[in-house]
């Protein structure tokens, strides 16, 4: 699938494609925040038959109502093909050795084999967390690994 | 009964502004630009016209250098550097091809009707320049960003308002020599200054806009619009032109602090844009209008003519197919507030006829512009209809 990016000196971007059933769609990114989707006509493929505008808030909404779905979608896709991948939310429980301690200090991925890809802490949520990330109690990290690695983490996390 | 001066001034000043207000709401009702309307309520309250009035033309004097600027440093503020550069590097054969198409007749005319090489100039520049303002709002109203002939009507008027950056300080530096040696002098420091400036908008417009940026809005008004005029002082007195020193400084402003500036000061270049399309017609002597009519008109012809071709030309390297050629031509018709900057600055330096024959010029070309692709559409749609191996994708 091929998207055309054309610059539109004064307003903005356009980026359009051709459909598979050869519709030509486009999006007008302006520089204010503002989007115009654009359908093009079915006769003169130059020419817009429509375009409706929409405020920052209301495109947020509609790439929310496309893009959603795609990425769970692409998550099952890919516990199907990665067969006996295990991934799970660890939390560090009060009294567990780790609190206080690094990412790098913990040594996770040299002792068990699975790594941990992101950390949720409250409302946030840290991905791809750095060697001199700080656990605290509370937190609920996110491992990846064989199933037999995920359950060595969960030990070691909180071993008492 | 005695009424003080203040009171006329006011009193009339206010019955203009107000006029002008529902002058160009009537415009936008019918779908017009309100440049045409604002022409001739200047021609009607100039002398000689219909209600003349005294007491305010110091306050359009004044108010149209200010508009000048104003349109000017809006303009630059929609451009970056970035779009810049990359339309000269693909568009200039297009435009060009432009300037000339549409330049040279307008040229060929003041030079047939002996008005001198100052004139000929000037009206190359006039009749070569579409308006900018009144074709942006036309691809907005009609729903035509998205068309795929839009980025090339874009690139023309980006390389327009590029060739005006250049073009200005030759003709102002032409227009203040007294002698030929002394006209390629000043055109040569214009146009080292020019370079010199272009080069501080585009290397180190960051600089600029953090100089200017504020917080409050009122702050970030007042520091804008003064180094505005400071700039556009500046420029014109090394013969640069007020309008080129502005739109630089816009060029240079960038990102979201230009977004704000451009929001803060729409309204007043609305305003000062208008008074500046008053004072025209106010220092142009309407009696003298019947008679620049017949050149004008023929002058019209040859201009929509000559950008219906630039439009075919520049719709044909864009590689749109016929029926967007002829969208992008009709789209480029309308002439506006660069014809008329151009007219003002060399209306004491060339013929009484002059004044008139643009202002003649820029009506019909302001009422026809806007309605051009309207009326092209229908030819537009049949190219549309025909069989598609005329048009190979």
């Amino acid at each position: 699938m091929d998207v055309e990016e054309t610059r539109l000196p004064g307003i903005g971007l356009r980026h359009d494609l051709v459909t598979a059933q050869g519709r030509r769609v486009g999006v007008i990114s302006q520089r204010n925040g503002a989007r115009h989707v654009v359908l093009y006509d079915e006769r003169d493929p130059d020419a817009t038959a429509a375009t409706i505008e929409l405020t920052p808030e209301e495109s947020e909404v509609v790439a929310e109502l496309l893009g959603a779905p795609r990425i769970t979608e692409r998550l099952s896709r890919l516990r199907e093909q990665v067969e006996g991948l295990a991934t799970e939310g660890l939390p560090i429980e009060p009294g567990s050795p780790y609190v206080g301690a690094t990412l790098g200090e913990a040594a996770i991925r040299t002792r068990t084999g699975a790594s941990v890809v992101a950390v949720v802490r409250g409302e946030e949520m840290i991905a791809s967390p750095s060697p001199d990330f700080r656990f605290q109690v509370e937190d609920r990290l996110v491992v990846v690994g064989t199933s037999d690695g995920v359950a060595a983490v969960g030990r070691l996390l909180n071993a008492h | 009964m005695d009424v003080g001066h203040t009171a006329v001034l006011l009193l009339e000043l206010g019955a203009v502004v107000f006029g002008l207000g529902v002058l160009g709401s009537l415009a936008g009702r019918i779908g017009l630009s309100p440049i045409p309307l604002y022409l001739l309520a200047g021609l009607a309250f100039g002398n000689g016209g219909l209600l003349p009035l005294e007491a305010p033309e110091g306050f359009f004097a004044t108010g149209a250098e200010v508009g000048v600027v104003l349109l000017l440093l809006v303009l630059g503020l929609e451009y970056t550097a970035g779009d810049l550069v990359e339309n000269l590097r693909r568009q200039a054969p297009v435009g060009v091809v432009d300037l000339l198409l549409n330049g040279l007749p307008g040229a060929a005319l003041a030079l047939l009707l002996g008005w001198g090489p100052t004139a000929a100039l000037a009206l190359f520049g006039v009749t070569a320049i579409s308006s900018s303002g009144i074709i942006s709002k036309l691809l907005t109203d009609l729903g035509r960003l998205g068309n795929r002939e839009t980025p090339a009507v874009l690139g023309v008027l980006v390389i327009e308002d590029l060739a005006m950056a250049a073009y200005l300080p030759v003709l102002t530096g032409i227009v203040a020599a007294t002698s030929t040696g002394d006209a390629v002098l000043s055109v040569a420091v214009a146009l080292a200054t020019l370079a010199a400036v272009l080069v501080v908008a585009v290397r180190h417009g960051s600089t600029v806009t953090r100089f200017v940026g504020a917080r409050s809005n009122e702050i970030l008004l007042l520091r804008v619009l003064g180094l505005a005029l400071l700039v556009a002082g500046a420029a014109e007195a090394v013969h640069v032109s007020a309008a080129v020193g502005a739109f630089l400084l816009g060029i240079a402003l960038s990102g979201e602090v230009a977004e704000r500036i451009g929001d803060l000061l729409s309204p007043l270049r609305d305003l000062f844009a208008a008074v500046f399309f008053v004072f025209f017609g106010l220092s142009t002597d309407p009696t003298e209008l019947s008679g620049a009519l017949l050149p004008a008109a023929a002058l019209a012809a040859v201009g929509i003519g000559t950008k219906l071709l630039t439009g075919w030309i520049a719709g044909r390297r864009a590689g749109v197919g016929p029926p967007g050629r002829v969208r992008a031509g009709a789209a480029l018709i309308a002439r506006g507030e660069f014809s008329i900057i151009i007219a003002g600055l060399v209306l004491g330096s060339v013929p009484a006829a002059f004044g008139p024959t643009v202002a003649a010029y820029v009506l019909i070309l302001a009422v026809i512009g806007p309605l051009a692709p309207r009326l092209a559409d229908p030819w537009a749609r049949r190219l549309a209809a025909r069989p598609a191996r005329r048009t190979p994708a």
